[in-house]
């Protein structure tokens, strides 16, 4: 597999990672309650080092005395190759879990089957992570029990979330080129194959939570080609202000 | 490189390790942590290599300082490297370690399914650390660090830390 291939694998991975890592950080001192606010800046701590691993391993890779700081601050707003479900923007606490529950149950499948990969270092990547994000989904999981079984008021803005962050859930299931290439090389995750037991792990919880899955056909999908949405903008000249301003600012 | 299969420590090495400790656990040095890999004297410049706790673990840079700060203060030159492979589990944390961890008012980690029972609030099993009573009700999953969740005892109402299990 040639490098290039697979350093664009790595991003389909690694920016769905930082971008909602991102988005968690926006929460820090925000969040609605001291152990709420801790929990998802915790999150974030673990998605942005997972992040790390994978960027340190593409700069890796691209030599060119390239740095995970580049990468992650100096792309531009195509190069991200993160699905549009994870820059959605933090409207309320149930909204925010609600997007975080879709993308662990997600994100803990990916991990489980990257373990597989002919990649040493993604598999390391990936038993590292599956640590983490089983915490996360935990966490997730039971906030989407206690909000959606809760008062009326918890249910219904958590349903209303479900209702309108569904419809970026499909692109999760997209083989993008650098996935196909991935994937007949050894290294990638077919993730078509993840969908039914992502749907299955899904309804399990909602059930329990006394929420259900809207009924559309209609799906959004335009990230893994770069094609985000109106907030990806706004997310990025937060995310990357200090290296744009002052470039190569150390800490 | 991210792999590191057996866990190698040079023994001459070990007393100067054993200074390092986590800053935001003083009380448990790196050795009883269990993230030090591998230490060894190569062309004499000692070559350590640790794991972390939790990816995103903010501590390891500091660690990583620390290191050659304690060899330096012994003459010694020293490379730090970060290993991903295998990844660290609370099983690597010494009997020693459990009991600093326990004596500086943090529950050490209980056995996987023990762990996930009490965290999901299921059952009253993480003893205060300030008094021994069982009887204590989880806050939150997530506590002042990645590694921690918070706890509260319901008999001396005192909060306290509880090392989460990372298998």
């Amino acid at each position: 597999m040639k490098n290039e291939n697979l350093i664009q694998y790595i991003y389909g991975i690694a920016d769905n990672v930082l971008i909602l890592g991102q988005r968690l950080s926006e929460l820090c001192g925000h969040g609605p309650n001291l152990e709420t606010d801790i929990a998802c800046t915790n999150i974030a701590l673990d998605l942005l080092g997972q992040t790390r691993s994978y960027y340190q391993y593409a700069a890796q890779l691209s030599g060119e005395g390239k740095t995970e700081d580049d990468i992650a601050f100096l792309r531009n707003e195509r190069q991200y190759k993160n699905v549009l479900l994870v820059e959605q923007p933090n409207r309320h606490f149930g909204y925010v879990i609600t997007r975080q529950f879709l993308f662990d149950a997600f994100h803990l499948l990916l991990l489980e089957e990257l373990q597989n990969s002919k990649d040493d270092t993604l598999v390391a990547i990936a038993k590292k992570g599956i640590k983490e994000v089983s915490y996360h989904q935990r966490f997730s999981s039971d906030w989407i029990k206690r909000l959606g079984d809760g008062t009326q008021e918890s249910h219904k803005k958590v349903q209303e979330a479900l209702d309108d962050l569904w419809r970026f859930t499909n692109e999760l299931f997209l083989m993008t080129e650098d996935d196909k290439i991935a994937l007949e090389n050894g290294v990638g995750v077919n993730v078509l194959t993840l969908q039914e037991k992502y749907n299955q792990r899904i309804k399990e919880v909602l059930d329990e939570a006394t929420l259900t899955i809207p009924e559309t056909k209609y799906f959004q999908k335009g990230g893994k080609q770069g094609i985000h949405s109106e907030h990806m903008g706004y997310l990025l000249s937060d995310l990357q202000y200090m290296q744009r301003t002052y470039p190569n600012m150390k800490w | 490189m991210t792999i590191e299969l057996e866990q190698h420590i040079d023994p001459k090495l070990i007393s100067i390790l054993e200074k390092v400790s986590d800053p935001e656990i003083p009380v448990l040095s790196i050795m009883d942590m269990g993230v030090v890999r591998s230490a060894e004297m190569i062309d004499n410049i000692a070559q350590v290599k640790i794991t972390p706790t939790y990816s995103g673990c903010p501590a390891m840079d500091v660690i990583g300082d620390d290191i050659i700060k304690a060899f330096d203060n012994a003459n010694i030159k020293a490379e730090v490297s970060l290993v991903l492979s295998p990844a660290w589990t609370t099983d690597w944390i010494t009997p020693k370690g459990r009991k600093a961890l326990e004596d500086y008012g943090i529950a050490a980690p209980l056995e996987e399914d023990a762990d996930k029972e009490a965290l999901l609030g299921n059952k009253r099993i993480v003893k205060c650390t300030n008094c021994g009573s069982s009887n204590t009700k989880l806050v939150s999953q997530f506590g002042s660090t990645a590694c921690k969740a918070l706890f509260k005892c319901e008999d001396c109402l005192e909060p306290f830390d509880y090392f989460k299990c990372l298998k």
